[in-house]
């Protein structure tokens, strides 16, 4: 083992080794952060599709309705 | 089951945790005799190697549920431990390698059996993933990965007591006398990193568990509300529910 470094040389190294912990979680974060902005853009697609559904369905609806009264008629 | 509940109190114990750990490394342990400031390293080293170590053999566990229920809940929590134990033996090899320079002029020692038997753990379970993502049938990619999980788990703690048995080359070995071989203020300080690497790995644990969730979640809906329209889901070397 070599001899105890000054605090001067021995700083850059334990400052490395906490940057390195740093940037993992970090790095790991920011990897989940994407994926929850791809889930927000997913669930905001899924509700644009089903508010798209639901407009189609009462169109579909009213129309029928038009229809068996002028049958009625 | 919702893993989001309770990662917000969860996220706020482990910063408090962590920030409590990093003050004490350096406002309140005392400088080692020997090895003077560089010693600080070992605060975050040996956590970090012990809580991935931990990680893999959790996967292990969650691993032998799996095969017992066929649940693939317990896969994926397998799976979301190992991931993460990954990260973590990754940053244990990185901070050891830059703690060896420091100390002995090196950047790694091959006749080290501490170093390299860490080394083979981690590439062992750095064909985990691999070997999910070759196998394309879920359920028996779910199966292999299990079996995978639970040998490499138990190859684990027999490693590690392997190491222990060994003669030390230059790596010391922690906790080798009463107290951790170490005095009264160090050993308090390495057991509050510990405590918050160990809160560090529970929340991303259930943070990730809490994102796949949430996909698998939206994954059924689109296909309730789309139908074919959509297309299939890729291949991938995560479990799906």
């Amino acid at each position: 083992m070599l001899p105890a470094l000054p605090l001067d040389e021995a700083g850059p190294y334990v400052a490395a080794a906490y940057l390195v912990f740093f940037a993992l979680v970090l790095i790991y974060v920011a990897i989940m952060a994407a994926k929850l902005g791809r889930i927000e853009r997913d669930l905001t697609e899924l509700t644009e599709l089903a508010e798209r559904r639901e407009a189609d369905g009462t169109a579909a609806d009213q129309h029928e309705h038009e229809r068996v009264g002028a049958t009625r008629e | 089951m919702t893993y989001g509940k309770g990662l917000r109190p969860l996220a706020a114990l482990t910063a408090l945790t962590l920030t409590a750990a990093f003050a004490l490394v350096f406002f309140f342990a005392p400088l080692d005799a020997d090895q003077g400031f560089v010693q600080k390293i070992f605060y975050v080293h040996v956590p970090i190697g012990i809580v991935a170590l931990v990680g893999f053999m959790a996967g292990g566990v969650f691993a032998i549920q799996h095969l017992r229920t066929r649940d693939p809940r317990h896969d994926l929590r397998s799976y979301v431990a190992i991931h993460i134990a990954i990260v973590l033996a990754l940053g244990t090899l990185v901070t050891g390698s830059i703690w060896a320079k420091a100390s002995w002029g090196s950047w790694w020692v091959w006749q080290e059996p501490m170093l390299v038997s860490f080394l083979i753990v981690f590439l062992l379970y750095a064909c985990y993933t691999p070997l999910r993502f070759s196998i394309e049938d879920k359920e028996r990619q779910a199966r292999y990965a299990s079996v995978f999980a639970i040998v490499a788990g138990a190859f684990v703690p027999l490693n590690f007591a392997a190491v222990r048995m060994a003669e030390a080359y230059i790596h010391p070995r922690t906790f080798a006398t009463t107290g951790g071989g170490m005095p009264g203020d160090m050993f308090l300080t390495f057991l509050v990193a510990l405590a918050g690497v160990g809160l560090l790995f529970v929340t991303l644990w259930k943070y990730e568990m809490a994102s796949k969730n949430a996909t698998f979640k939206l994954r059924a809906l689109r296909r309730t509300l789309a139908g074919d329209e959509l297309a299939p889901v890729p291949r991938s070397a995560a479990p799906t529910l």
